[in-house]
């Protein structure tokens, strides 16, 4: 459950105080909470783990490590968060 | 090869693991620390394609696995109490401790939800204000940061109804205690490359200098992994002992210094019972003195509770690298995800679990020869 998840930053706005982003995982988008990457830009890709960025990567890191975990059936914690919000 | 042919670059993995065998001239015992790792590593057959001298041993990186049974059980007290709403992760919420899981304390009337963040949790309390809100925190360094926010946003939110069960655990203390370990094999490590990118890894060169033990930060593809393996062989092969970052693409020296401050800010370092291992001292994180109005250990009085863990498991062992999940007389019989005994089998990422997923059970280790275990 280390496993961060490689998403792209759609949209950055402020929630609480806290720097939040609107990030694309695949096309399933989701609420992030941006404070520990605070130079990032709309645009860019990061890593998120429970929601939070940790990391900045490019964006062939980004399709490439998405792939992978595509294929590991790592996804379950944007999906389980998805069935979440709609059940 | 049939699992590593399904992997895209299956090709450059041949080519390394090729390199690997040319490099191995003596029996060489490396440990993956992360839980992530061993998934991928069992998935693609990774260990498989390394020479019969080189073995990969897997570790105790799976933090559902080892959160203590009296955590757990903690855990269901509190979550069983009146006008408690109970959150984590659903990995956590699925663990069976000595009295069930806590997702069936549902059907017993309990308010017990997964959520994705931590974030959540802390919402959850904000739209809740009759309700108390318990987040059990769990994690390693990764999820440190998330917790920590979790918790600084609730005390700047000022939601006196909002508290976290903390057992979190750390990685180089786990490192320690398993090359201090009696009857220890472990000789060089594969660094966990998303623990790193939050921390660092300055802590992990003393651990290289005291116990002359190579360490390689090495994230979770399979082409990474080969790479930690051929540097982590080529260093012990020439008795070096270095820290070694081919990951550096994603981790630097220092981590992400915003995440350590908000961590270092909440909570603070204790030590901690890790399931299947024991006490390790100065393994875990607690919440500071400064926040201890979100402590749930503060909050809810439960009685000092002792769990009695199977005679059979022996994943004590496996998180330590001494034995591997086919060598338990349980493994595949009595213990499988359905009916765990122990930490290891207990979430997919514990290497018995792993190991279950992908028919290991089934077959012996190396060879193809079946063994399919007679009930």
């Amino acid at each position: 459950m280390c496993l961060g998840i490689p998403g792209k930053v759609e949209e950055t706005y402020r929630e609480h105080g806290l720097l939040m982003g609107k990030v694309s995982f695949g096309g399933v988008c989701k609420r992030v909470c941006l404070e520990h990457v605070p130079q990032v830009k709309e645009g860019e890709y990061v890593v998120v783990h429970v929601g939070f960025a940790l990391s900045i990567i490019d964006e062939a890191e980004a399709s490439r490590v998405f792939e992978l975990l595509e294929a590991m059936n790592q996804l379950g914690e944007i999906e389980e968060a998805a069935r979440e919000v709609s059940g | 090869m049939k699992f590593l042919d399904e992997y895209r670059d299956a090709e450059s993995a041949r080519k390394l693991g090729s390199a690997i065998a040319r490099v191995t001239t003596r029996r060489w015992t490396i440990m993956e620390v992360c839980g992530g790792q061993t998934h991928a590593i069992v998935k693609y057959g990774i260990d498989r394609l390394l020479p019969d001298n080189l073995e990969l041993v897997h570790g105790p990186g799976c933090p559902v696995c080892v959160t203590s049974l009296e955590m757990l059980d903690r855990a269901h007290a509190i979550a069983s109490q009146p006008q408690v709403i109970f959150c984590s992760f659903g990995d956590m919420l699925r663990v069976p401790g000595s009295r069930g899981d806590l997702l069936q304390l549902k059907s017993q009337g309990s308010d017990v939800r997964v959520v994705y963040s931590p974030l959540d949790a802390v919402n959850l309390a904000a739209a809740n204000p009759g309700q108390r809100v318990v987040f059990f925190a769990i994690g390693f360094e990764t999820t440190a940061p998330a917790n920590a926010m979790a918790v600084w946003l609730a005390k700047r939110r000022g939601l006196s109804n909002f508290s976290v069960l903390v057992s979190h655990v750390l990685v180089p203390p786990a490192m320690t205690a398993i090359l201090q370990a009696t009857g220890n094999r472990v000789q060089a490590f594969l660094g966990p490359g998303h623990v790193c990118t939050v921390m660092g890894y300055t802590e992990y060169e003393p651990i290289v200098r005291d116990f002359h033990v190579p360490i390689v930060i090495t994230g979770f593809e399979p082409l990474d992994m080969l790479e930690g393996v051929l540097r982590a062989v080529k260093q012990l092969e020439d008795g070096r002992a270095e820290l070694e970052n081919p990951y550096s693409r994603v981790v630097r020296r220092e981590g992400n210094p915003h995440a350590r401050r908000l961590v270092d800010e909440v909570f603070q370092v204790c030590d901690r019972k890790w399931r299947g291992i024991g006490l390790i001292p100065r393994s875990g994180y607690k919440i500071r003195a400064s926040y201890g109005a979100f402590d749930a250990e503060q909050i809810f009085a439960v009685d000092a509770l002792e769990a009695q863990e199977s005679s059979l498991c022996i994943s004590g062992a496996i998180l330590q690298g001494q034995k591997k999940p086919h060598e338990c007389p349980a493994f595949g019989r009595q213990c499988t995800p359905q009916t765990p005994l122990g930490a290891t089998m207990v979430s997919a990422e514990g290497a018995c679990a792993a190991y279950h997923a992908h028919g290991r059970h089934l077959y012996d280790d190396r060879t193809a020869e079946c063994t399919v275990p007679q009930a």
